[in-house]
């Protein structure tokens, strides 16, 4: 079985974040930096196919700084078996400008899978896997919890609001995978010294023209303290007074 | 569920860890998080060792972790086996205990002085997990003085007959495999003292758990009695030789524990911290009285004293720099410290600090018994002393 999985670097989720000088990115300097964490999944995923399959190869994708090694030396460590790294300093906020490099790199792998995690957790867009299906020509299924192959077809599952979609698909396909899917096994120490010597090859990023910058980036306003106004009945004549004038919500 | 641990680095000590070091440390870190924690305190107080979690601490390469590769180990270098018992001491001291106890009490000796033959039997199934081991030097009357010992091992037509008993011996009675040090020639013959690897179901050998421990609970600390064990030639460790012997297994060991000390120290410093961050009284949080401060900077400048200490002595060690000596300093000062930081920091907790739900009283009590073992601070003192100055002070 081949399989590639795309990963990201990103922020991590509890890191204080500052802004950068230009109000437009964050300041990255003090900030940890993880796998997107649905991409864990995929990786995993990724891993059991192709222990199921009894053979394969298992290849990490990541379009990022050079720092984005590291993350792809995680999912080594994890037991994929190479790397790539397509270089790019800034990750373009434009979705489509990293499908294309990505689907680039991926058009004649021979894929019989090609994962992501069903989103970054640092811009949320949940759209490079299904922009990269579609430069690729390939059914995509996103959001999956679970998964079954069988011969050059699979099935999958996917929550959605109050039941479960099940979704027949041909190989190959992109799938975009849901927390839960299945559990990231942690690198085991023998698994992070051969990492070591499993290759990644780095090459610039074919990135075209980004049609969509960032113009500005803020933290959120700092929440207010709330008012208490008193306690009882009396008090719901004033609240509403409030409600209609101050916060007019009414 | 317990925040996630993200380090004490106040120095950026990590910026000078290799790639691999971090990552193994942070594997460590977040098996702990996931997997140690929640149950540790439950057994604690039930004073019962987690077995099962032996399993999968060997899958994912724990123990004899700095060993090499050709005996299924991980082939770590020293720094990044020191980050393994770092981060295990933060979760509890009795399961670090129990893979020092595994990685540099047991399968060191058969790497260091067994045959090829002893290696290929035993280091990859200690690796795995399969085969568990415990060290059995001290006895009931010989503890700091290891070259007193009465534990006896007379050669016989097909073997060796072993006597005596041993004491305060993690592993006990968990293990399938015990290496006893024993004397081989006359009791005031220190240098006749010998390896042996003993299978505990060989007749004449029990092992008894230590009732009534108010420490490392989570361990077991067992005695064993010998009792004309009979062991085949083979038992021997042909390259052991006197007192030196299990002694350069001690400091192993010792330089595992001056790591643990400090990821106890970081585990309790960083409790104190998120504690009195959102702790209020007298309308305020604790954090911003002067007496608390005062305690979390004294806590987080010995924390990172004893970081960068153990940092330069597995430099060294990589090098075959680290002199028992140099690892006394580190294994000392670091133990002293996280001993007064894990007081510290109960007392911040206050009344809560009492309690097994939080780690500070946990940490405290076991490293009473690390202060005491593996070479007590006094006898790492006169270590130093020694060294410092040429002149013995130990009689």
């Amino acid at each position: 079985m081949k399989i590639a999985v795309c990963i990201k670097r990103v922020p991590d989720t509890e890191t204080r974040i500052r802004m950068g000088a230009d109000a437009a990115a964050i300041d990255e300097s003090g900030v940890k930096f993880v796998v997107n964490p649905y991409d864990e999944f995929a990786v995993e995923e990724a891993l059991q196919r192709r222990e199921k399959a009894g053979g394969g190869e298992v290849v990490v994708l990541a379009l990022g700084p050079d720092a984005a090694q590291e993350t792809i030396r995680g999912a080594l460590a994890m037991g994929a078996d190479r790397g790539v790294l397509l270089k790019a300093d800034r990750v373009p906020a434009d979705a489509l400008a990293v499908a294309k490099a990505l689907a680039a790199e991926l058009k004649d792998g021979g894929w019989d899978l090609v994962l992501f995690g069903k989103m970054a957790v640092d811009d949320c867009n949940h759209a490079v896997g299904p922009m990269v299906a579609e430069l690729l020509g390939l059914p995509c299924v996103t959001a999956i919890s679970k998964l079954e192959l069988e011969d050059g077809k699979g099935v999958a599952e996917r929550e959605i609001e109050g039941g479960v979609e099940v979704v027949a698909f041909a190989l190959p396909a992109v799938l975009t995978a849901e927390k839960g899917l299945n559990t990231p096994r942690y690198p085991a120490l023998k698994g992070i010294m051969a990492a070591k010597k499993k290759p990644i090859e780095s090459k610039p990023a074919a990135l075209g023209e980004a049609r969509v910058t960032v113009t500005a980036l803020g933290l959120p306003p700092e929440r207010k303290a709330g008012r208490i106004l008193g306690e009882g009945a009396d008090v719901v004549p004033e609240l509403v007074r409030l409600l209609r004038t101050e916060a007019k919500v009414l | 569920m317990a925040p996630r641990f993200e380090g004490v680095d106040f120095y950026d000590v990590s910026a000078l860890l290799s790639e691999e070091e971090r990552a193994v440390r942070d594997t460590v870190r977040q098996w702990v998080d996931d997997r140690l924690l929640p149950v540790i305190g439950a057994h604690y107080l039930a004073g019962s060792f987690p077995r099962q979690l032996v399993p999968e601490m060997a899958e994912l390469g724990f123990f004899g972790a700095n060993l090499p590769e050709q005996y299924g180990c991980a082939g770590l270098n020293n720094v990044a086996y020191g980050l393994i018992m770092q981060e295990l001491e933060r979760g509890d001291s009795g399961v670090r205990s129990f893979a020092s106890v595994q990685g540099a009490l047991v399968m060191y000796p058969i790497h260091a002085f067994g045959s090829d033959d002893q290696k290929q039997k035993w280091l990859p199934a200690m690796a795995s997990g399969e085969v568990i081991g415990c060290f059995g030097l001290t006895e009931p009357d010989y503890g700091s003085n290891p070259g007193g010992m009465i534990t006896t091992a007379k050669e016989t037509a097909d073997g060796w007959v072993l006597n005596g008993a041993k004491m305060w011996i993690t592993n006990g009675s968990t293990a399938k495999v015990a290496i006893i040090w024993a004397k081989t020639g006359a009791l005031d013959d220190p240098g006749s003292i010998r390896g042996f690897i003993v299978p505990t179901d060989t007749a004449g050998f029990s092992a008894k758990d230590q009732q009534g421990k108010l420490s490392l609970r989570a361990s077991d600390t067992s005695e064993l009695v010998l009792q004309d064990v009979h062991v085949a030639k083979d038992a021997l460790l042909p390259l052991s030789r006197g007192l030196k012997s299990p002694l350069s297994c001690l400091t192993q060991a010792r330089y595992g524990i001056a790591w643990g000390a400090v990821g106890a120290a970081m585990g309790c410093y960083d409790e104190a911290l998120r504690y009195a961050k959102q702790r209020v009284m007298f309308g305020r949080p604790i954090a911003a009285f002067q007496l608390q401060q005062q305690r979390l900077a004294e806590m987080l400048t010995e924390i990172t004293k004893a970081q960068l200490l153990v940092l330069q002595l597995g430099r060294l060690k990589d090098l075959g720099k680290a002199t028992p000596q140099r690892v006394s300093l580190a294994k000392r000062n670091n133990v002293d410290v996280a001993c007064d930081v894990a007081r510290e920091a109960r007392r911040l907790l206050g009344a809560n600090g009492i309690l097994a739900e939080y780690t500070a009283m946990r940490h405290l009590a076991n490293l009473e018994s690390v202060y005491t073992y593996e070479g007590t601070h006094d006898m790492h003192t006169l270590i130093l002393g020694e060294e410092i100055t040429g002149i013995s002070a130990f009689e």
